[in-house]
């Protein structure tokens, strides 16, 4: 801030001194650990104040503050209100109802309303809610799409090369319908909410409760009313403990909670770990002359590269308005750290094969998430003492199609059916206090989910040879299209996608054109649109292990990847106050939730947990 | 003295959300948009549990007026401590043209119905920007009001009211019953927490239809148009004074 040169000696004392008084009057332990532990002579300011890297039996501030909490009972807990988590309700007491039987199921979701945090493409599939609803459409199933045309192409700079959509090939969506997703989870809480499910949006589940004998007795609520420096505020208030016989755990891609699970139940050591993608999604109301209700649209090529894994989506949809929706999904197991997905998927909607459909007209919706790509390879064991994991949190998405809805659906019915006698019997037979229900990880292996998930297993890890897409896409044509997924090998994934990254001097920046506010837009105004926002005084939920780690190796050797890969510019290496050196400036509010950082930072110092409910992304029927 | 508080609590669009205007500019689209209770309408509710909390009053009744969806806002207020609820069921067009002179008829009624002691409700709503519902309330029911209220305190039949004014703040004292708006350094509204969730589900809403109390909700004012701001244009930097005075009388500012 001032410059060395320009103030004398005894000034610049002054300056240092007045500096100093500052940290004197903070918390001693706020400096003294990164103190002993850097060796460089710049302090690292504090960024990470959340309970979970600095607890707080150990902090003064927290002496005398009340911190029993308010406990109930449920027979079954379910965690997330996504299309696993209802289906997986509605099931139970769809059995409940048909057996006469007494259960209460309770469902908490962090987002504020159900579908505030659902987000994708989507080609719903309907082989799941035929099964749920054999009556949706009475109902009022918002599966108002049929899809109609299905296109597939590979683009070049300019140019686009048409693939003849066969029957047969994954992509091919005969039959299948295009739908809001937002909508249609929104739509099954009003059933779930019918049929006597205790839904409880805006509470989020923020801790995972045991009993003694290591068995999952339940779930804890986040605690509200934490000042952002990590002291209790006056409306303080501890979470709620809901205990139940099985919890369920559907958090969606990459949940913080199934994290805390695989540690503690040692879930994967049978599996390769999970990869993921990044999907980015903006919904538009397009000019009427250009609207083919009905169209899908799905490409591969440019602007990616052959070796960097992923391609865009773009259906019309048919509901009164001409309304499409559009995204990129990109394989996070990219290598490039200036790879921007925000910004690839900006600079594609200017290809002359898509530009056409959103001229003229206006984005409404913008979001992002992350997705599952590991198929049958990377799921975890799926049943531990108290509890199992349904949906995408596992991970059941078939990724040649797109579609993991309908496969986080069937899971979660297949977990209801398991887990219904075992709740309602007359007495507990088990050898823990929790549940432990293996019959569910058994009649999943015997469902159309594991037939359909072992076909297509080996197309994402064939995208990993010299050819790199085009040898992906010669593998599925010959194993896929024509042999059914028969052959006897299971191909491997790469391992995490956070060592996937080379060193930034290795690799070249990518020259993004500029957006130019009419079809491609800059991230601010995008996150804008996706309705975020956080109770600004709360400590930040994208919580650092170690502060330093973000300077000294992200920035020094990757050039800070996470302000590219953050699809809502939480991320920012902004220049130190004293002038020399960055720090890292976590804008959590603007969070939507996507889990991206968690999975693709090269550290893995990002621990991505659940803040105060009812914050996070506003999606309207995304 | 009664010691019932009527408060009034309004189910608006959240303030983080961006509003989009509808394709034939008769409104905002609504349809599946995140909506919260009015923040100014969060204080009112506070201030009321706190006055109950205090034993100075008796009873909370928290009332709002809309579509089915405004019983989830009955709900958080129930959660924050309100004692029942109370639903003036308006949907569809009379909803559409619902405004500050409605509410408060109907607000005048209920407080008349339930003898009530003091009307709290927020300033003003951050969809309409009107404040003016607690002012036409006091008015119809001749009672005195406490605008702006940025502190309050009973004292036995009286009320002392720190009002937020523009030159700083003013003090009055107003006899009860009265009606008091809440603005934002009144107090720090506390969360509406699961375990009170769960136990406002025992609680009582009651239904009532505006016909019910007497009110007729014909509006006096007629919904044109709705546009979005002009877009802002973009600025022009200039490099010295003798450029920007230059500019200015180009443009014909000075």
């Amino acid at each position: 801030m001032f410059p060395a040169s320009r103030y004398s000696c005894q000034a610049h004392r002054c300056i240092r001194a007045l500096k100093t008084v500052p940290t004197e009057h903070t918390a001693p332990q706020l400096y003294t650990t990164l103190h002993r532990r850097t060796c460089s002579s710049v302090s690292t300011p504090r960024i990470t104040t959340h309970y979970t890297v600095h607890p707080r039996d150990k902090d003064s501030r927290w002496e005398g503050v009340e911190m029993e909490r308010f406990a109930d009972e449920a027979d079954v807990v379910i965690v997330g209100g996504g299309p696993a988590g209802l289906s997986a309700a509605i099931r139970l007491k769809q059995l409940a109802n048909e057996h006469e039987k007494e259960l209460r199921v309770c469902l908490v979701e962090k987002a504020s309303q159900i579908g505030a945090h659902t987000l994708s493409g989507a080609c719903l599939e309907p082989s799941a809610i035929n099964e749920l609803f054999p009556d949706w459409k009475e109902r009022g199933a918002p599966l108002h799409t049929p899809v109609t045309e299905d296109v597939f192409s590979i683009l070049t700079e300019k140019h686009r090369i048409p693939v003849p959509m066969l029957p047969g090939l994954p992509m091919q969506n005969h039959g299948n319908y295009i739908v809001r997703l937002g909508n249609f989870v929104r739509w099954l809480g009003e059933q779930a909410e019918e049929l006597g499910v205790e839904l409880y949006p805006g509470y989020a589940a923020a801790e995972v409760l045991f009993h003694e004998d290591g068995s999952v007795k339940g779930i804890a609520t986040n605690d509200v009313g934490i000042a952002k420096d990590g002291s209790p505020k006056d409306v303080f208030e501890r979470g709620m403990e809901l205990h139940a016989k099985v919890t369920m755990f559907g958090e969606g891609c990459h949940g913080h909670l199934a994290k805390q699970l695989y540690k503690k139940f040692n879930l994967r050591e049978n599996c390769e770990p999970q990869t993921y993608a990044i999907g980015l999604k903006e919904v538009w109301m397009i000019d009427e002359k250009k609207w083919r209700p009905g169209r899908v649209e799905h490409s591969v090529g440019w602007p990616l590269n052959r070796h960097t894994y992923g391609g865009s989506f773009l259906y019309h949809l048919n509901e009164g308005e001409p309304l499409v929706a559009l995204g990129f999904v990109v394989g996070l197991d990219y290598s490039n750290p200036y790879l921007s997905p925000f910004r690839e998927f900006q600079r594609w909607k200017h290809h002359p094969f898509v530009a056409p459909t959103l001229e003229g007209g206006n984005r409404i919706a913008y979001g992002a998430r992350a997705l599952n790509e590991g198929g049958i390879q990377s799921l975890p064991k799926l049943t531990f003492p108290g509890g199992l994991l349904i949906g995408c949190s596992p991970g059941f998405m078939n990724v040649p199609k797109i579609k993991g809805t309908h496969t986080a659906m069937k899971s979660g019915m297949l977990a209801a059916e398991a887990i219904f006698p075992k709740v309602t019997a007359e007495s507990l037979d088990s050898e823990t206090a929790g549940l432990h229900v293996p019959e569910y990880a058994e009649a999943l292996k015997n469902s159309w989910v594991w037939k359909e998930l072992y076909a297509v297993r080996n197309i994402r890890p064939s995208f990993h040879n010299y050819f790199g897409l085009y040898g992906g896409m010669v593998y599925t044509g010959i194993f896929y299209w024509i042999l059914r997924g028969k052959e006897p090998w299971t191909l491997k994934h790469c391992g995490l996608d956070a060592n996937q990254l080379k060193p930034a001097k290795d690799c070249t920046p990518i020259d993004y054109p500029k957006p130019d506010g009419k079809i491609s837009f800059d991230l601010l105004s995008s996150v804008a649109l996706s309705g975020t926002n956080h109770e600004g005084d709360q400590p930040a939920h994208l919580t650092l292990k170690d502060d330093s780690v973000p300077v000294a190796r992200n920035l020094a050797i990757y050039d800070g990847p996470e302000q590219r890969f953050c699809p809502a510019g939480v991320y920012e290496y902004v220049p130190l106050e004293t002038g020399d050196g960055m720090r890292l400036q976590i804008n959590a509010q603007n969070c939507v939730h996507c889990k991206t950082c968690d999975i693709k930072d090269p550290s893995q110092n990002i621990n991505w947990v659940v803040p105060e409910g009812g914050g996070g992304p506003a999606y309207n029927g995304m | 003295m009664s010691g019932r508080v009527l408060v009034g609590v309004k189910r608006v669009i959240d303030y983080a959300v961006k509003i989009r205007v509808k394709p034939d500019n008769s409104g905002v689209v609504t349809d599946g948009v995140k909506h919260s209770m009015n923040p100014f309408c969060e204080i009112a509710v506070e201030e009321a549990v706190k006055l109950k909390e205090k034993k100075l009053i008796k009873e909370v009744v928290a009332v709002s007026c809309g579509p089915q969806q405004s019983q989830e806002t009955i709900r958080t207020a129930l959660a924050m401590g309100a004692d029942r609820g109370i639903h003036v069921e308006v949907a569809g067009k009379d909803y559409e043209t619902l405004g500050p002179l409605q509410v408060s008829k109907i607000m005048a009624a209920l407080a008349k119905k339930e003898d009530a002691q003091l009307i709290i409700l927020g300033k003003q709503a951050i969809d309409d920007d009107c404040n003016q519902t607690g002012q036409m309330t006091a008015a119809l029911l001749d009672w005195p009001q406490g605008t702006f209220a940025s502190e309050v305190s009973l004292d036995g039949d009286k009320v002392k009211v720190v009002r937020e004014i523009d030159g700083g703040l003013e003090t009055i004292k107003i006899s009860t019953p009265a009606v008091l708006t809440a603005d934002l350094r009144l107090n720090t509204p506390r969360y509406a927490t699961l375990p009170n969730i769960m136990k406002a589900k025992k609680k009582k809403i009651a239904n009532v239809k505006p016909a019910d109390l007497g009110v007729d909700l014909t509006s006096r004012l007629e919904v044109l148009k709705v546009e979005e701001p002009p877009q802002r244009q973009a600025g022009v930097k200039v490099e010295t004074v003798e450029d920007l005075v230059g500019k200015l009388k180009e443009t014909g500012r000075i």
